[in-house]
């Protein structure tokens, strides 16, 4: 899966495909037009790049522009947008009330709606699975209304371009899908959820998503090897 | 005419950066003190309409638009009133690094802060462990700098300084001294305080910890 596009060696990103913030950011660097070497992880194992380029939290994604080392997902996004701010469009809003509003569902994104989400992913027992759906369905219902406001009528959160929470929601994408197919449910859909129904056909097309976004029986398999080896996702090595 | 409104609470370190913020860039604005930040029963009308999926201050109201989450507002703070000495640096570089620490330090102040105060013996020991190795990872960060922001005080050090005015009740509590293990954090601590919009902004500690022993016993906390 992890490609190796042709580059000066300048750009360098240390992921794993499953990864949603590794995705996240792939997706920015491609709408950049940025060359870069994507540096494979093994899961469970932390390589010795890896330690040396993020030493503090020890975790991927980690963006390694020159002698520069930038870890965690969206500051990684936010330092694309600013490095290389004369190449490809925007990422961020222009506007410092709409960049604020977009940080904002970040953050709600990351610290509210993806942790159940995770939960079933690695079929933890912290709680029934029917009540972390059901924390997932309401995080949905509110992001539906977000988009509504956010989106004016636009294709994208970002309006008629793909931005930087397009890429921190959409990143989640496969993961949803893969739920959705190992539990049985609809967590996105035309009747509860009609805009982000839209809204997802169209970033999963988009040309700087569509290759990094993993295909689903992939994911469904590496889901299974998670779950029986959660002390790894839990304390890696 | 601008309407700048604060809603807060005065043990918040959250709503500190947002004061100090406001107050290193001139800004004029209105604070208003929430009653109580624990029951959703007791926070202001304006609080919840404002918050109303974290229902949490701080939330600044600017021309009646609501933006919530600490850092969030010190990047729209920035990014509105424009000065010739900005609080983040315009280096993306530098600016991912000042990200980096606050996000680092906030969620190891999630994990470990509350345990700091109100958990017993082993579990508290380990919080005062995790904390300290994260003070001196700061301190490491520091260096020979007066500032976290360099030559200036900046986005960074407006970010940190406020959780200090807790430093003395979590040394009573969990029996350490931070200027033991941490003295240039501690020398980066007195020349911020000297600083107008630290010291305006940050309460009597020996108030804080008054403040953690009644939280202690309105919750039965141990």
């Amino acid at each position: 899966m992890a490609e190796k596009k042709n580059s000066n060696g300048e750009v360098k990103l240390l992921g794993a495909w499953p990864s949603p913030f590794v995705i996240r950011a792939r997706i920015a660097l491609n709408i950049k037009s940025v060359e870069y070497d994507f540096i494979e992880e093994t899961f469970g194992k932390r390589s010795q790049l890896l330690l040396k380029s993020n030493p503090v939290n020890k975790q991927i994604p980690v963006l390694i522009h020159g002698h520069k080392c930038i870890a965690e997902s969206m500051i990684i996004v936010q330092y694309i947008h600013e490095a290389w701010s004369s190449s490809g469009p925007p990422i961020l809003p222009s506007l410092p009330y709409d960049r604020a509003i977009a940080r904002f569902w970040l953050t709600y994104i990351d610290d509210k709606w993806f942790p159940p989400l995770k939960s079933i992913v690695l079929g933890l027992d912290t709680e029934p699975i029917e009540e972390k759906l059901e924390k997932v369905r309401e995080g949905l219902v509110l992001l539906e209304d977000a988009f509504n406001k956010i989106s004016k009528g636009k294709d994208f959160f970002g309006g008629d371009q793909i931005g930087y929470l397009d890429i921190g929601f959409g990143s989640f994408l496969a993961w949803l899908k893969t739920v959705e197919v190992t539990e049985g449910v609809s967590l996105v859909h035309e009747t509860t959820t009609p805009a982000l129904a839209k809204w997802l056909q169209k970033f999963c097309a988009h040309d700087a998503v569509k290759d990094v976004l993993p295909p689903i029986d992939k994911l469904i398999a590496f889901s299974k090897m998670l779950r029986a080896n959660v002390d790894l996702v839990i304390n890696p090595k | 005419m601008e309407e700048v409104v604060l809603l807060g609470f005065w043990t918040s370190p959250y709503v500190m950066r947002v004061k100090i913020a406001l107050l290193e860039k001139g800004i004029e604005f209105q604070y208003k003190e929430e009653r109580d930040v624990f029951e959703d029963k007791n926070k202001s009308e304006l609080l919840l309409e404002s918050n109303p999926i974290y229902k949490k201050v701080p939330v600044l109201i600017h021309n009646g638009k609501p933006i919530c989450e600490s850092l969030i507002i010190l990047e729209y703070i920035d990014e509105v009133w424009k000065q010739e000495q900005q609080l983040f640096s315009a280096d993306p570089y530098y600016r991912a690094k000042a990200r980096f620490w606050i996000d680092f330090f906030d969620k190891k102040t999630t994990t470990c802060g509350k345990k700091l105060w109100a958990n017993k013996g082993e579990d508290q020991d380990a919080a005062k462990r995790e904390f300290v190795e994260c003070l001196k990872l700061l301190e490491n960060e520091l260096g020979e700098k007066p500032y976290f922001g360099g030559d200036h005080f900046a986005l960074l050090d407006i970010a940190l300084i406020p959780i200090t005015c807790r430093f003395y009740t979590y040394e009573k509590l969990c029996k350490f001294s931070v200027e033991e293990e941490c003295p240039k954090f501690m020398e980066w601590v007195r020349r911020c305080n000297m600083r107008e919009s630290v010291s305006k902004t940050l309460p009597d500690p020996f108030k804080v910890f008054d403040f953690v022993l009644e939280v202690k016993k309105r919750f039965q906390i141990q």
